[in-house]
């Protein structure tokens, strides 16, 4: 079940960021809805989940990119794993600390993808840190909206089956 | 033989996982032509789904555009009568319509103007990775599209294809970081190589020393890099930094708006070469002789 819902996470957010690429434009560069899935699930499932999710994401980006087929891929999972690592070792339950998570996430993501790329001779950054804080805080702050949600959603639902069987009793009083 | 302490599972699958993308990325790089096969699969798979969520969200936008959005300007503007709401919705429609019939037109032109063999595609997705700067396509090899074909759209070059699916296609546009064309300064005819940034913008290399470039120069593709086809437009050069007798850096700013491309045209086939010139026949007369 646990893999239903990683795959299903990643597959999800795969899917936004190329629907919000297509209708944000030159803004879809600023996030990484793709990461935060990865991040939400090594915070949410544990590190296996994470690495597992981070190679299946990082693979499928590659492969739609035309990039390097396994630098994103790595990325990704090392980003998995160590976000899982953290989600065991600390308490990450609070707003601040799973913001710094995902900031985190992201500036590991980024230096090994990026570095890898420059490593290798493929790719040129001139001054790759304004976009990857830009792009850090995206995603910490929609990861933190993602678990909140997540979060508020089962109280909801409860809330609105205690709301609906009350009103019952009182229609048949 | 003893089986790994489960507590270690993670950390072995961590092992493997990292290795075996080490192992994929060296084989890329060495050999510089990748696994296709894993890579059209993956490609293959995603792009489908992507193409149907594409699908689905051209459903929500026209129902949103269509009824909810209309019922929000009616809680709005109580007052105004339904027939009024009515036509200015109907004049939007007309606009947008207008809007594409403007877009294809140019499109048509192109298609015109280029002498190669060509198809118009539609986009139906963007980027799945802010690392990337790509499109798909909802034309594959069923429609005769192959890898490194020149993608265009009325504007000028909008990028080359990478991956081809059997009704999908994978477009990396000019502005990627991994993009490159060859490319000339078109008043100086100064060649050097285009290269993305992969923040919207695109700079040229390789330059000569004494080249003459100003800002506003038009860069057009040289024709030797054996994708695009010499003479289409890139993009007009923005700022040009010098570092002594050298070129620092020569930042061009596209022509294609890649934000809002919609359709574009694929070319497939260069025009035929031209029949070699024929000597010219001598009279009859003079054969005789």
């Amino acid at each position: 079940m646990t893999a239903v819902r990683v795959v299903a996470a990643v597959v999800v957010a795969l899917l936004l960021q190329s629907v919000l690429a297509r209708l944000a434009g030159e803004a879809a560069i600023h996030v990484d809805l793709v990461l935060v899935a990865v991040t939400w699930v090594a915070l949410r499932f544990g590190r296996v989940s994470g690495v597992l999710g981070g190679t299946l994401a990082g693979l499928a980006q590659d492969a739609l990119g035309g990039g390097v087929l396994g630098i994103g891929g790595l990325a990704k999972s090392v980003s998995g794993y160590l976000t899982g690592i953290v989600g065991t070792q600390f308490i990450v339950t609070q707003t601040v600390p799973r913001f710094l998570v995902f900031l985190g996430a992201t500036a590991v993501n980024a230096l090994i993808f990026m570095g890898l790329y420059v490593l290798l001779g493929l790719r040129h950054y001139d001054r790759p840190y304004l976009d990857v804080a830009i792009q850090g805080l995206s995603n910490a702050v929609i990861g933190v909206l993602v678990f909140e949600g997540a979060e508020l959603l089962p109280g909801a639902r409860e809330r609105w089956r205690i709301r609906r069987a009350y009103r019952g009793k009182r229609r048949f009083r | 033989m003893a089986l790994p302490d489960t507590r270690h599972r993670a950390r072995y699958l961590f092992g493997a996982v990292v290795v075996g993308h080490i192992l994929l990325i060296s084989a890329q790089v060495s050999s510089r032509s990748g696994p296709p096969l894993l890579q059209a699969a993956l490609m293959a798979t995603l792009t489908t789904a992507q193409d149907a969520a594409w699908t689905v969200v051209g459903g929500v936008r026209t129902v949103w555009d269509g009824y909810a959005y209309l019922r929000g300007v009616e809680a709005e503007n109580e007052r105004l009568s339904r027939d009024i709401v009515d036509l200015r919705l109907r004049l939007q429609q007309e606009r947008a319509s207008a809007g594409t019939t403007d877009q294809l037109r140019a499109l048509v032109d192109l298609r015109a103007r280029v002498p190669w063999t060509t198809t118009g595609a539609e986009v139906v997705a963007g980027s799945a990775s802010p690392d990337f700067r790509s499109i798909t396509l909802n034309k594959g090899r069923q429609d005769g599209l192959q890898p490194d074909m020149p993608v265009l759209a009325p504007s000028g070059v909008v990028g080359r294809i990478v991956l081809v699916a059997a009704s999908t296609a994978s477009v990396q546009l000019l502005i990627d970081r991994n993009a490159a064309a060859a490319g000339v300064i078109e008043r100086s005819r100064t060649q050097g190589i285009v290269l993305g940034n992969g923040d919207g913008t695109l700079r040229i290399e390789y330059l000569s020393a004494t080249a003459e470039i100003q800002s506003g120069d038009t860069v057009v593709t040289a024709g030797t890099d054996r994708i695009y086809p010499k003479g289409l437009v890139i993009g007009r050069v923005e700022r040009v930094e010098r570092n002594g007798p050298t070129y620092r850096s020569v930042v061009i700013k596209p022509v294609v708006d890649f934000s809002a491309l919609e359709t574009v045209l694929v070319l497939l086939a260069p025009p035929p070469p031209a029949p070699p010139a024929m000597p010219a026949k001598p009279a009859e007369g003079q054969a005789a002789k």
